[in-house]
């Protein structure tokens, strides 16, 4: 991924500014969201991790870049504003101002949509890291929602990043799969996760890894644990992040989590493991039989 | 309580189960995406070997395969001789990648040599919690 080193070298990005007067511009952190696996919930983090960002108080501009698979905008419930998509802006269809689109609920939040109707393959890595740069000189926070695999849509996501938030479950192929992601990081980005879909009460009673199992092996910096509640598929049906709610667990988890992520000194994440008395008994006697 | 029993009744959890699974499947990873790491294991290996007995470094046959509850190395090491001084020679101060070109020789152990503390080199496993 060489091309982070010159993104831009073109000559038709250097006509008025000089080399040696670069502009003071304060650039914002591009953070890629990824997994390796699919389904663990990138895109729900993206949404959500935006959405808590925007409420500190920060901009924020979502990139989807699951070119042919877009979702970060149903999740958003943006899918009826979308006008241009990522690629209209890297072949110079639209501007990046026509592109972005507004969010319904947070003012300094935007999304930039995938194309739905192209392949990863037609993505220009150069031109990809030009946009992530160009959004970084306007906006606090990019974060960019990776598409599972890793092929060339996850460099594509990844070439225009400076960090990296992994996205993992509490199974076996989740943690193999990040494992994996996280070996071809390597040394940059400086990894962080994010456990979903975690069930206390299943980890409770043994027929779940833990949160100490998995980053017992990945060993990473934990920004969070997110729990598997129905609060979560509610907010996607509506297509309302359950970060924009104060009522909820779920979304003081994605607050803790906005919060670490933007430097505070959050205390670690603590997660119950609690139980009633009648689970309690139901799995004293018959716990056993399926574990 | 739940885990007290499992193990009064010889169970393991599927959490448990799981555990286990990502952490063999995880090292037989490792292995094939650091080949170079064991080349390296397998020279030193070798050498060690060499000093016991002469060994054809051309027919050796080193890998690893996943079993029920470990990763195995298993190692085919054709002997063609045994070294006269087995067990009399010193290791030597030098790393003993270092000897990987020359042959099997032996050099001469100064007064009493300590014992080769003896080694496990076949199994490279943790605890195996089977039931």
């Amino acid at each position: 991924m060489h091309v982070l080193e010159q993104p831009f070298d073109d000559a038709d990005h250097e006509q008025s500014a000089p080399r040696s007067e670069p502009a003071p511009v304060k650039l914002g952190r591009a953070i890629v969201i990824t997994s390796g696996k699919g389904g663990v919930g990138k895109t729900t983090t993206t949404a959500n991790l935006g959405t808590a960002l925007a409420r500190r108080g920060h901009t924020v501009a979502l990139v989807d870049a699951d070119v042919g698979l877009r979702n970060l905008d149903i999740v958003m419930g943006l899918e009826s504003r979308v006008k241009y998509h990522v690629l209209d802006v890297l072949e110079e269809k639209a501007t990046i101002d026509e592109a972005l689109v507004r969010d319904k609920h947070s003012p300094t939040l935007v999304l930039l949509a995938a194309a739905q109707a192209r392949e990863k393959d037609e993505v220009d890595t150069r031109k990809m890291v030009e946009l992530v740069h160009s959004l970084r000189e306007r906006f606090d926070y990019v974060l960019i929602d990776c598409p599972a695999g890793i092929e060339k849509g996850f460099q594509n996501a990844v070439a225009g990043a400076q960090e990296a938030i992994v996205v993992c479950t509490p199974e076996v192929s989740a943690v193999r799969d990040v494992d994996r992601v996280v070996g071809l990081l390597g040394n940059a980005f400086s990894p962080q996760l994010i456990i979903n879909r975690m069930r206390a009460q299943l980890v409770k009673k043994g027929k779940m890894l833990s949160v100490e199992d998995v980053n017992g092996i990945l060993r990473l910096p934990l920004l969070g644990v997110i729990a598997e509640e129905p609060d979560v598929i509610v907010s996607t049906n509506r297509g309302e992040p359950l970060a924009l709610r104060t009522d909820s667990q779920t979304a003081a988890a994605y607050h803790a989590i906005a919060a670490r992520v933007d430097g505070e000194d959050v205390p670690a994440p603590a997660v119950e493991y609690k139980e009633s008395f009648i689970t309690k008994l139901g799995s004293l006697f018959g716990g056993r039989r399926n574990s | 309580m739940i885990e007290f029993l499992n193990r009064l009744f010889g169970r393991q959890t599927s959490g448990a189960t799981a555990k286990e699974r990502l952490r063999l499947v995880l090292m037989s990873d490792h292995l094939s995406l650091a080949p170079e790491l064991v080349e390296a294991m397998k020279r030193d290996l070798v050498d060690v070997i060499s000093r016991y007995v002469e060994v054809d470094r051309d027919k050796i046959d080193v890998h690893f395969e996943n079993q029920e509850n470990v990763v195995a190395m298993l190692a085919n090491i054709p002997i063609t001789g045994v070294n006269r001084n087995a067990g009399r020679e010193q290791t030597p101060a030098v790393p003993v990648m270092e000897q990987a070109a020359q042959t099997p020789q032996a050099a001469q152990a100064p007064a009493a040599p300590p014992r080769p503390r003896p080694r496990r080199r076949r199994k490279k496993n943790a605890a195996a919690t089977a039931s």
